[in-house]
């Protein structure tokens, strides 16, 4: 149904009936209004670009509103709208409580607009004809990255792969050399699966790898494991799945074995407790469907908003990129967020002010 | 003449104008030395020559143009200091001492920013480039200037600065593709076969070869500083005086004595010029060096097959996501060393050329 309703794209009122039924509270925003502003500025993450600049041409042939975002990374994104020189920021990592205090206009909400999912990739030439993918666990994949499992045959990777057992090869770990929030997912489910990497290396969009060798980009680490015999790395799922890389399975919280499906990703954020700012890292989620290398993307928009007009822009932006636009993500490679993200997300775009009262249209609100 | 050769380098390579800062930094090192020059030059012919209207005007205008250049120089000096400040107070001198750079904060290991193996990366790869092209410049600007027939030399040194106009993006994915594969699987377990039993030698390639090293970024880096070399140094021969060379020939000399006599002894410190810009685009060369150097700034060792890690690939791999103010302050601070590191190279290759010049004299003398 979703992708029926992309097809038919959302000029026609017959469309945003069809999206209706896709996420509740999608087809309200049906066209521009005259107080709003017609041009909003923003910048951030590169990884949501594709997306974005996807929902930012269709939102402006709905409704005439130009929206700029320049995808300079989420440290950027994150400095541009603490400085208040974009209308609103956009961050692959939750900021921090220090960053937060330090903006020059007030709290600063974070509203997810869609997720993404990191994967392990391999080279192993002896199982490249093999179907089955190799497992890794929690243990193992902490292990290779901080040195401390270096060759494949280890008793630990043979324990759920026995076809290792005969590959005595030494590892070659890949990693992003480039801050990205793609390294970010990765360090924050290495750092909450493992107390020694959480006490060594810890979480960020770049940190101090013990051991490996450092790939720009997605293509960087991608180019690097498929030349490279015997090496791992990781990359965001829409890469793997496009460059056909072979994709192992990991072990979640709950004990399954996962592959990373759409599904299992969006699983990752539901039936799980959100906490009400939405600023968690989804990592190794408790959710036994879940894929638990997940992560949220967000927009960083003010809380108290000055311009009334740019305001109004803004919330009703948001509130068809929560709904409408989440018929996109898949299309894209990108993972729709589960509707319990969304009521949340919801939430905080009510609590958006200006001069005090609800910036959020009330027709879109009730 | 030297100027006129700072200047064709700088037009040369500004139409790819790097996105990162510090590719940006080296170059403005070179062209603030070319420009603090032409000042000096500009006053010294208006204080003696500028009698006429007219030619107060045009060194007023030049003067004012160079005026210019400086002035960026230094605000770009002055805004790069401004945004270090933070990490400048924090690390001190321990900025460049410092082999650590972890910016996360954890139970064990504190947020820390030392640039040492960065510099270290940055010197040795420049260095290795700089040893590879220049013997190959120079052969070649000897043989297209003095041994190939002009149907032959024109195309091949056409070729040869064609190199420079390819993006650096466009090395780098070749780098990662042709050029490691190469170097992993052939050219490094070479060198360990011939070298690996040699006292010294044989621990500049100790380890396992990944084909993502220090070595391979000097590699690559040679190959684009290639034309550089080349062009200038072809231009340095050609202006040796027609009249030395006949000379020589004149009085029986085979061409390998008139090479070696008459043409080499001439050109030096203009060699080493043309070698020194080469170095210039080296240290700031960023996107291809990147791509196959490995990104490791977990070890400095003496050995080149060890991954490692440049200031300028530092910098545009990690400016973006900066996320902290002293992270991005500390990745600012890179820049600034770039700065000086491009600097220090500048100030070594005109004290040479200096010495250079002397022993000449003295010799003629």
């Amino acid at each position: 149904m979703k992708k029926i309703a992309a097809v038919l794209g959302l000029g026609a009122l017959v469309a945003a009936a069809t999206i209706a039924q896709a996420v509740p509270g999608s087809g309200l925003v049906t066209a521009g209004v005259a107080d709003e502003a017609k041009s909003l500025t923003g910048a951030g993450g590169t990884f949501p670009a594709v997306l974005y600049t996807k929902w930012f041409s269709e939102y402006a042939k709905l409704t005439g509103v130009q929206v700029n975002y320049q995808a300079i990374g989420s440290g950027g994104g994150i400095k541009s709208i603490s400085d208040m020189t974009v209308d609103f920021g956009a961050s692959d990592a939750p900021m921090k409580d220090d960053q937060l205090a330090a903006t020059k206009g007030g709290a600063l909400l974070h509203i997810p607009t869609t997720m993404g999912a990191v994967v392990p990739t391999y080279n192993i030439p002896e199982l490249s004809k093999s179907k089955k993918v190799l497992r890794f666990t929690a243990d193992t994949l902490a292990g290779i990255y901080l040195g401390e499992i270096t060759k494949w045959n280890d008793p630990k990777l043979v324990a759920d792969n026995p076809e290792l057992a005969k590959i005595d090869r030494y590892i070659i770990v890949v990693h992003r050399s480039d801050g990205s929030g793609t390294t970010n997912i990765w360090t924050s489910y290495l750092t909450a699966v493992s107390d020694k990497w959480a006490k060594t290396v810890g979480y960020g969009t770049s940190v101090q790898w013990p051991v490996g060798l450092g790939g720009k980009g997605n293509e960087g680490v991608s180019g690097n494991v498929k030349q490279t015999r015997y090496s791992i790395g990781y990359v965001e799922e829409a890469y793997a799945v496009q460059n056909k890389l072979p994709v192992a399975q990991v072990k979640n919280a709950a004990g399954n074995w996962m592959d990373p499906t759409a599904k299992a990703v969006s699983a990752a954020a539901a039936g799980v407790t959100l906490p009400a700012d939405l600023r968690i890292m989804m990592v190794n989620s408790a959710n036994p469907e879940a894929w638990p290398v997940s992560g949220f993307t967000w927009l960083l928009v003010y809380q108290q908003q000055t311009d009334p007009a740019k305001s109004l822009a803004l919330t009703r932006l948001l509130w068809w990129c929560l709904h409408d636009g989440q018929a996109y993500a898949e299309k894209l490679l990108y993972v729709p967020l589960p509707v319990d993200a969304i009521k949340k997300a919801e939430v905080l775009l009510k609590s958006i002010t200006i001069n005090g009262a609800q910036a959020l249209p009330a027709e879109l609100s009730k | 003449m030297s100027r006129s050769n700072q200047s064709r380098h700088g037009a040369t390579k500004a139409p790819a104008a790097p996105a990162a800062t510090a590719a940006t930094a080296a170059e403005v090192a070179t062209a603030a030395v070319a420009a603090t020059a032409a000042v000096a030059a500009t006053a010294a012919v208006a204080a003696t020559a500028a009698k006429d209207p007219s030619d107060r005007v045009f060194s007023a205008f030049v003067a004012a143009m160079s005026a210019v250049v400086i002035l960026l120089v230094i605000g770009f000096v002055l805004l790069l200091t401004a945004d270090s400040m933070q990490s400048i107070r924090k690390f001190g001198f321990e900025f460049i001492t410092g082999s650590v750079w972890n910016p996360v904060n954890t139970e064990i290991n504190r947020m820390d920013f030392g640039a040492l193996p960065f510099i270290f990366g940055t010197v040795v790869t420049s260095v290795i480039a700089l040893l590879i092209a220049t013997p190959l410049a120079l052969g070649s600007a000897i043989f297209v200037t003095e041994y190939a027939p002009s149907w032959l030399g024109k195309p091949v040194s056409f070729i040869i600065e064609l190199l420079v106009a390819i993006p650096s993006v466009a090395y780098g994915i070749w780098g990662l593709f042709v050029l490691v594969p190469l170097m992993r699987d052939s050219v490094e377990p070479f060198l360990q076969d011939i070298l690996g039993q040699v006292p010294v030698l044989g621990a500049l390639v100790d380890g396992p070869p990944f084909g993502q090293d220090l070595l391979t970024g000097g590699v690559i880096l040679s190959i684009m500083i290639l034309p550089t070399i080349l062009s200038l140094s072809k231009e340095i021969i050609a202006q040796v005086p027609r009249l030395q060379k006949e000379g020589m020939l004149a009085l029986g000399a085979t061409r390998w004595e008139v090479l070696s006599q008459a043409i080499l002894p001439y050109a030096p410190s203009g060699i080493i010029g043309a070698a020194m810009l080469g170095l210039a685009r080296a240290i700031g060369e960023t996107m291809a060096v990147t791509m196959v150097i490995g990104n490791s700034s977990s070890k400095i060792s003496a050995s080149l097959l060890t991954p490692g890690y440049t200031i300028a690939s530092a910098i545009a791999n990690q400016f973006t996501e900066a996320d902290s103010p002293v992270y991005f302050s500390a990745i600012v601070e890179l820049g600034l060393v770039l700065l000086l590191v491009a600097s220090a190279f500048n100030i070594v290759s005109r004290f040479l050329i200096a010495r250079l010049a002397k022993k000449t004299e003295a010799a003629d003398a």
